[in-house]
């Protein structure tokens, strides 16, 4: 069991030594280097000369992988170009920022998602079933920024319950932004419960059909009784994994909406250290997400594992 | 003995059809239960007996409902309860054993908890009473270890044992009556006949009703004290065991136990030809009309209804059942088939084949060896000659449709070779098999509904090989195709159909169609008539046979089943654990002496008839992988002599009628033990 947890792990650093390796690559092979965009114009001369000494692009590419990366490794991204300072300043309260909103989002949706699912396969065909399954599949279809805007449209302007745009700086207390991030969340959690939602259902709906509910039922099992022993546990199992992936998903979405809302979070950060051509804040953002990615799908991996006895026993005995 | 428990009154459940017709699946049905009785209910496939068994426990499965009629529990309509009062019937008075007891218990729930949880539910005991009850439960289905036993998972149990819990759970209740739903269906044959065993251990121990249900008239003869046979969702005939086994007086009853295939002949199976009419498509008359070959005129018009005839205890629904009336001693005859010319040259020889299913580690990959010590399959010997059939029998895990698999090239071997017309070695991977190799060797699968693809038509089934191996097109192609169907005795018009739009029987006709279209040498059958109904499947036999008497093929037969093996074989090789332990003509490997392993095949053979018991002579116990040395069989043999069985191979004996027997036991010594 240990070993399987350490193979895992061991597969996701590999995972995030890949990543960072293209990152680097594609960082270098694209045309220009951080001096010729710093400089932009001045890009010539004694000051790119300068310019390149101060920043070690003269060192041959590897070594300065091999220097980035030891230097990752101890938690340090370096120095972003644009505002001369050090990344993990730029990067700590963002981070803080985009991590408040993607819990309260995954919070909320997740256990809402699972009720949804619940309620729709069980009530299946019926009255709940149509209106909660019309509901998801329309928000299913509707892409973040769209639903985001039409958010701000109706309650920010038309009916002026909530502010449109998040106004608060990068180093807003926790409780500041709360009171801020409530049309970002519903945004945000819409699409993924509406997925999540739509897997539970078929997942609690295909597990009812099973001999062994069947049995159960044939056994005098009282119906919820039946549903919480012998229902959820086997239906949710597989949807573990599914959820990882959302939440991995979600990350895209939080980028799109940070950006409609103007909230200063990660996703804004991506955005606009892309259009700053500020390499050195890409690469760390680049590793950020793929190591929240990873992670959350360990996490996953390993919950499956344990809650299912199946696999728990034969990798035992293996 | 005479207090009715449970009666059924002209029940009929159906449901309704696209077009908004009401289809019944059940028709009319009454029966009584009386306590301490058990009763058997047989069909086929699609009679209804399910439905039928459910019901009787007021469950009815979505999309069904019940048309008319009532059961009555001690007088009170099952099928009028709320769901409420049903959860104090169900698990209390009637209790369930399922067919699948793998996929019947829930995955995530410990053995113990799921049983404690039906105590908890129909018992007073407390924590620590019910805890001893477990033990005593588990005891009584003969579980190894039961204190062990309920820290277990259901996936970590053989399936002789999830089924044993099955058990063990629907007696916690101390149910009246106790509803088995194919419970034997789906184990090993050794663990089938252990398990009715049990069953019928506890119906006399616990004084419990039982109805039993089951499509196997070898299983039902076991237990039941009287019969009710269903067809296309009618009761056809009700009796008492004895006189429904062995004087059937109803046409389709008669016809099924002929279809049986039975260890004490050597013959094939007689067929009954036709299939049972869908729900929906069953008109005014006798719904065994097309089928029977009793029928009138009158047997078209008018359907007849259930007769009691008080003389024989029996309720028949037959017009002309005073036909059948003495006319059973027919019942113990087969048909003969032409046995094979034994000058015949030999087509295949199977010499040292080992095959491992280990995985192999990286570096014997690179250096492209094997090195699995104890493989799955070892040391495979078998000269199979033109023209003949010989059968591999054993239980699940006995290698036989891995040795299938290597034959034709779907798994590689890891030692011998295996040898093709003239000692031409044929490679073991598909890919280095020249065309004609490929066609030469043929495979029917078990399964017609996975083996036939469902998005192509039967004429597009057909010209695949067609076109392939002999790049027919056009008139001369349907040509072919029409020849083929008329060979498995299917019309023309069969070549526009999809598989779904065909029965059990004409897709397994289809996939033999199609095997016979590559013009083969050898056709390798893997379990062809397992997922077929008893009928059908003796017609399947007689279609096979008939067309090897015609076209001279060769097959090769694997089966679980041994009256099946027995009705189509000339020879037969028993596998243990992937190890040969007996081989040799099949009327001698069915005679004694035998290897012990094959003694106890023989004696866990259920046969249609109440006086033939079962010897149950070794436990049914699973073993996981072979020993690594001796024999292959000294964990469960019930004749071991000592060491020297753990230690070294046995030597192979031939015997006066020419079968080979691996054992240490001195093959005259065999014969006298088992006389």
């Amino acid at each position: 069991m240990l070993l399987l947890i350490l193979k895992r792990i061991g597969l996701g650093l590999i995972t995030l030594f890949i990543v960072s390796l293209i990152t680097f690559v594609g960082v270098e092979v694209l045309p220009g280097d951080a001096c010729t965009t710093y400089l932009e114009r001045e890009a010539y001369g004694a000051a790119l000369d300068a310019c390149i000494k101060r920043l070690g692009l003269d060192i041959p590419a590897y070594e300065r992988y091999l220097d980035w990366a030891s230097n990752v490794i101890r938690g340090d991204f370096g120095y972003s170009l644009s505002g001369e300072m050090p990344i993990n300043e730029v990067l700590g309260p963002r981070v803080k920022n985009s991590l408040v909103l993607a819990s309260v989002s995954i919070l909320i949706g997740i256990p809402l998602a699972i009720v949804l699912g619940i309620i729709t396969a069980l009530w299946r065909d019926k009255f709940p079933d149509i209106m909660i399954s019309t509901i998801t599949i329309f928000s299913m279809t509707i892409p973040e920024f769209i639903s985001a805007t039409l958010l701000i449209l109706i309650v920010a302007i038309w009916l002026g319950w909530l502010p449109g745009i998040v106004i608060i700086p990068s180093d807003a207390t926790f409780y500041e932004l709360l009171s801020n991030i409530i049309l970002p969340v519903v945004a945000i959690s819409m699409i993924m419960t509406a997925h999540m939602a739509r897997m539970v259902r078929s997942s609690v709906i295909q597990v009812m059909a099973s001999d062994y509910v069947q049995m159960a039922i044939l056994k005098g099992v009282p119906y919820w009784k039946m549903v919480f022993r012998h229902v959820l546990p086997n239906a949710l199992l597989p949807a573990i994994n599914v959820v990882a992936l959302t939440i991995a998903w979600l990350l895209g979405g939080v980028v799109v909406t940070e950006v409609v809302f103007n909230y200063p979070g990660l996703g804004r950060l991506v955005i606009e250290s892309i259009s700053n051509r500020d390499l050195p804040v890409v690469q760390a953002l680049a590793i950020i997400l793929a190591s929240i990615y990873v992670g959350i799908n360990l996490i996953a991996d390993l919950m499956t594992l344990m809650l299912n006895p199946r696999l728990k026993s034969l990798q035992i005995r293996k | 003995m005479n207090e009715i428990i449970e009666s059924v009154k002209n029940l009929s459940i159906g449901f309704n059809s696209q077009k908004g017709k009401q289809i019944s699946i059940l028709r009319n049905v009454s029966t009584n239960i009386k306590k301490g009785e058990t009763v058997g209910i047989v069909g086929e496939s699609g009679s209804g007996k399910s439905t039928l068994a459910l019901a009787m426990m007021g469950y009815i499965k979505q999309g069904l409902f019940p048309l008319k009629g009532e059961c009555l529990f001690k007088s009170k309509d099952l099928l009028k309860m709320s769901s409420r009062q049903l959860e104090k019937i169900r698990g209390r008075k009637i209790a369930m054993i399922p067919q699948n007891a793998g996929q019947a218990l829930t995955p995530n729930l410990k053995i113990g908890y799921q049983i404690d949880e039906a105590l908890k539910l129909h018992t007073d005991l407390n924590k620590t009473e019910r805890d001893k009850k477990i033990s005593e439960l588990l005891n009584k289905v003969r579980l190894p270890s039961p204190e062990t036993m309920a820290f277990r998972y259901p996936h970590e149990l053989s399936g002789g044992q999830q089924q044993r819990v099955a058990v063990a759970m629907a007696l916690a209740g101390k149910p009246d009556l106790l509803l088995l739903d194919e419970p034997t269906t789906g184990l090993d044959v050794t663990t089938q006949a252990h398990v009715l065993e049990l069953l019928r251990f506890i119906a006399k121990d616990t004084g419990t009703s039982m109805i039993y249900v089951s499509h196997d008239l070898g299983a039902i003869a076991q237990v039941s004290d009287r019969i009710v046979v269903m067809y296309a969702g009618e009761i056809v005939l009700e009796g008492p065991a004895r006189k429904i086994l062995k004087e059937p007086i109803h046409p389709y009853t008669y016809g099924l136990l002929k279809s049986i295939p039975k260890l004490s002949l050597a013959g094939l199976p007689a067929s009954m030809p036709g299939s049972q009419p869908q729900p929906g498509s069953i008109n005014e008359g006798c719904s065994f009309y097309d089928r029977c070959n009793l029928a009138t005129d009158n047997c078209k018009k008018n359907s007849p209804d259930l007769e009691h005839i008080k003389e024989l205890d029996t309720n028949v629904r037959c017009f002309n059942y005073k036909e059948l009336i003495n006319q059973n001693n027919n019942l113990q005859t087969s048909i003969t088939k032409k046995s094979n010319n034994s000058e015949a040259n030999e087509v295949l020889k199977l010499k040292d084949v080992s095959i491992s299913y280990a995985k192999q580690k990286f570096f014997d990959q690179l250096l492209n060896k094997i090195s699995d010590q104890n493989p799955t399959v070892k040391d495979i010997n078998i000269d199979i000659k033109k023209g003949e059939t010989i059968a591999l029998v054993g239980e699940s895990g006995s290698g036989k449709s891995t040795i299938l698999k290597s034959i034709a090239g779907l798994l590689k071997t890891k030692d011998g070779q295996i040898k093709f017309e003239n000692d031409r070695i044929l490679s073991s991977d598909l890919k280095m098999r020249n065309p004609n190799d490929l066609r030469a060797i043929q495979l029917i699968f078990q399964n017609p509904d996975e083996s036939l693809n469902p998005n192509h038509t039967v004429e597009q089934i057909l010209s695949q090989p067609l076109k392939l191996y002999f790049n027919l097109s056009g008139e001369e192609l349907k040509k072919n195709i029409i020849d083929l169907l008329k060979k498995v005795r299917l019309g023309e018009f069969y070549m526009s159909r999809y598989p779904r739009q065909l029965s059990g029987g004409e897709k397994q006709r289809v996939a033999v169609a199609r095997a016979f279209a590559a013009k083969p040498d050898i056709i390798l059958c893997d379990e062809v008539t397992s997922a077929l109904d008893v009928s059908v499947q003796a017609a399947v036999l007689n279609l096979l046979q008939q067309l090897k008497e015609d076209l001279g093929t060769t097959y090769v037969f694997v089966s679980h089943d041994l009256a099946v093996v027995r009705a189509i074989s000339d020879r037969v090789a028993v596998l243990y654990q992937g190890r040969l332990c007996e081989i040799g003509p099949s009327q001698n490997v069915y005679k004694f002496p035998s290897h012990p392993y094959t003694e106890v095949l023989l004696g866990a053979v259920l046969e249609p008839d109440p006086d033939i018991k079962p010897k149950l002579v070794a436990e049914d116990i699973v073993e996981e992988k072979p020993p690594e040395k001796g024999c292959s069989f000294q964990g469960r043999c019930p004749r071991k002599i000592g060491d020297i069985c753990n230690l070294e191979v046995p030597p192979w004996q031939i015997g006066e009628n020419g079968n080979a027997i691996r054992c240490h036991i001195n093959i005259d010594e065999l014969a006298s033990l088992q006389q």
